[in-house]
């Protein structure tokens, strides 16, 4: 399971951003959170990625309590989580050919000979052809950019994914591209899903389950987007 | 939409970016439409098919290996052969209003928006003194719904809505007749989407021009008359926008694709990628996509009627010919 307990976090103790979440995700199971621009989920969904330190609350991940996160997260912890974010362009080292972001965690976790069998392979399910591959990312277009981020986000194959609004910037036909490489990916490893978002009609349709931001938090905080 | 004479009128351009080794990147090919006053056209497409670039030429913001041509007349003026004097001081923010792309970026980050909406108001309108500047730059915010007590924070304390509602907020005050919007409803939620869409739309029908650059087919539909569908750097349909998304819909095997695409329609994607700006086949670049093509698809299919395409669907009835 990834469990998330009263967590309350943000980027100043005195004004949280997320007060008192708590949510769920079986393993297999696919979750949407749906919730307006700014009310916090893409915290909420760091937090849930490891990615930020919590003010108070708990993430268990596996059964295991977590105390550690970022680059402090023991090495099992963080890569068995992957994330996607909304934003191709700022979560992608921009020195990188997209060969070698896609096999940046192998690397970062000492698994380099595994980099280009396991590279093809990604690269043939997200859609991504040999040439692109040698490019970096001002080279090649968002679309292709976030295809080469959900390849990333899989490489060491995750028990659990974070899709934080990675479709909010793609056309249609790549949305519907991207999230049947999610639910493949899903379907054939047993993997969990929190996809965030704010677009209903998506998550409905992609989700088991689509829980509103509004019924996570208990304290339901009025943000300004 | 009718015997007026257009705001813009684009007719035959293309973009090409020289790249180092003699490459050539054909990012727009012989673009023709026109946008009216009282009306918004809708340019569709999926990333990097040559829609921001279509906006740049028009604003002359592309890059320096960026070669032109064609015509974009704007009333007397051939935005492709104005000087960047003439473009930087008459048409940008003045005749051209730019909703952009990542507002975040192009708001001055050492700033308020107060004082960013303050200074553009200054520059752009006859307002003058500190009370009234005051109260025409939150008269400006307001118009896009920025929240007043935002007003003194700087871009980097702002959502990406808060973002986006400030860089339409500066893109209003000139009033120009124009206004080009990048993508203007990226990363905002449905509501704030319908919102900011139906306040572009009210300054559409107060009679200026809308050029609506967008992947996101429901804020096109909400807002547009027209809708033009480029791929791989061609406008390959331009038809009304409630026959595009009502019956009969589009009939090109692309535009066809996208909205089937959607996740309240069949959710499927279209198979496989966009092919290179560098390196466009002779004949109909959506061919190695398309489950329509034939032999004839090697060929270039010429614009007609609606669209660019050898086997357009449905086939069109003698009540659409005269629609
Ligand atoms: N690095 C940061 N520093 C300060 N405030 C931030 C930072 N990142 C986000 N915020 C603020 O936190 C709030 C919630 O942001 P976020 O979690 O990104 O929401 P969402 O993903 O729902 O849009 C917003 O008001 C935003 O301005
Ligand atoms: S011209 Fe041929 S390949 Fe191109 S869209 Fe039409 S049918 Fe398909
Ligand atoms: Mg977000």
């Amino acid at each position: 399971m990834l469990e998330l307990h009263a967590v309350t976090a943000g980027y100043d103790r005195r004004a949280p951003v997320v007060r008192d979440a708590s949510l769920t995700v079986a393993p297999g199971e696919a979750v949407g959170l749906l919730g307006p621009s700014g009310c916090g989920k893409s915290t909420l969904a760091r937090v849930a990625a490891l990615l930020h330190r919590p003010d108070s609350g708990t993430v268990v991940l596996d059964g295991t309590p977590v105390h550690r996160y970022r680059h402090r997260a023991p090495r099992d912890r963080r890569t068995a989580v992957g994330v996607v974010f909304q934003q191709p362009r700022l979560s992608a080292d921009p020195r990188l050919r997209l060969t070698d972001l896609i096999a940046e965690p192998l690397r970062a976790t000492g698994r380099r000979a595994a980099a280009p069998a396991r590279v093809a392979e990604l690269a043939q399910t997200v859609g991504l052809t040999a040439d692109l591959l040698t490019r970096r990312p001002h080279e090649v277009s968002d679309g292709q950019l976030q295809r080469a981020c959900l390849a990333r986000a899989l490489v060491l194959r995750p028990r659990w994914l974070i899709c934080d609004e990675m479709t909010a910037m793609l056309d249609a036909s790549t949305t519907a591209a991207l999230v049947r490489v999610v639910e493949d990916y899903r379907t054939s490893t047993g993997a969990g899903l929190l996809a965030v978002g704010h677009d209903r009609t998506l998550l409905n349709r992609w989700c088991d389950r689509t829980v509103h931001w509004d019924t996570v938090t208990s304290t339901a905080t009025k943000v300004l987007t | 939409m009718t015997e007026r004479s257009p705001v813009l009128s684009v007719r035959g351009l293309s973009v090409r970016f020289l790249l180092p080794g003699g490459r050539r990147i054909a990012a727009v090919t012989d673009a023709h439409f026109d946008v009216a006053p009282g009306e918004c056209l809708a340019l569709i497409g999926e990333s990097g098919c040559g829609k921001s670039v279509l906006a740049s030429a028009l604003l002359g913001l592309l890059p320096a290996n960026a070669r032109t041509a064609g015509h974009a007349r704007l009333g007397d003026l051939d935005l492709l052969t104005s000087d960047e004097r003439t473009l930087a001081r008459t048409v940008r923010g003045r005749r051209i209003g730019l909703i952009p792309q990542s507002p975040a970026a192009h708001l001055t980050p050492v700033r308020t928006i107060r004082s960013q909406l303050q200074e553009t108001v200054a520059q752009l309108t006859g307002v003058r003194g500190r009370a009234a500047l005051r109260t025409a730059a939150e008269q400006a915010a307001a118009r896009a719904e920025f929240p007043p007590d935002h007003l003194d924070r700087h871009p980097h304390e702002l959502s990406g809505g808060l973002a986006q509602r400030a860089a339409t907020a500066l893109a209003l005050v000139g009033e120009a007749p124009l206004l080009l919007a990048d993508e203007p409803t990226t990363g905002l939620d449905r509501d704030l989407v319908d919102r900011t869409v139906d306040e572009l739309r009210r300054h559409v029908d107060a009679d200026r021009a809308l050029l609506m650059i967008t992947h996101d087919l429901a804020a096109a539909e909400r807002i547009a008359d027209r809708v033009a569908v480029m791929y791989a750097g061609r406008i390959v349909e331009l038809t009304a926008a409630d026959t595009f998304f009502g019956a009969p819909g589009p009939r090109h095997p692309y535009s066809r694709g996208l909205l089937e695409a959607l996740p309240d329609r069949s959710f499927t994607p279209i198979p496989g990628l966009p092919p290179e700006l560098g390196d466009l086949p002779d004949g109909c670049a959506f061919a190695a996509r398309c489950d329509r093509a034939t032999d004839a698809c090697t060929a270039l299919p010429p614009f007609t009627d609606s669209v660019a395409c050898h086997h357009p669907v449905p086939a069109p009835t003698p009540e659409d010919i005269r629609a």
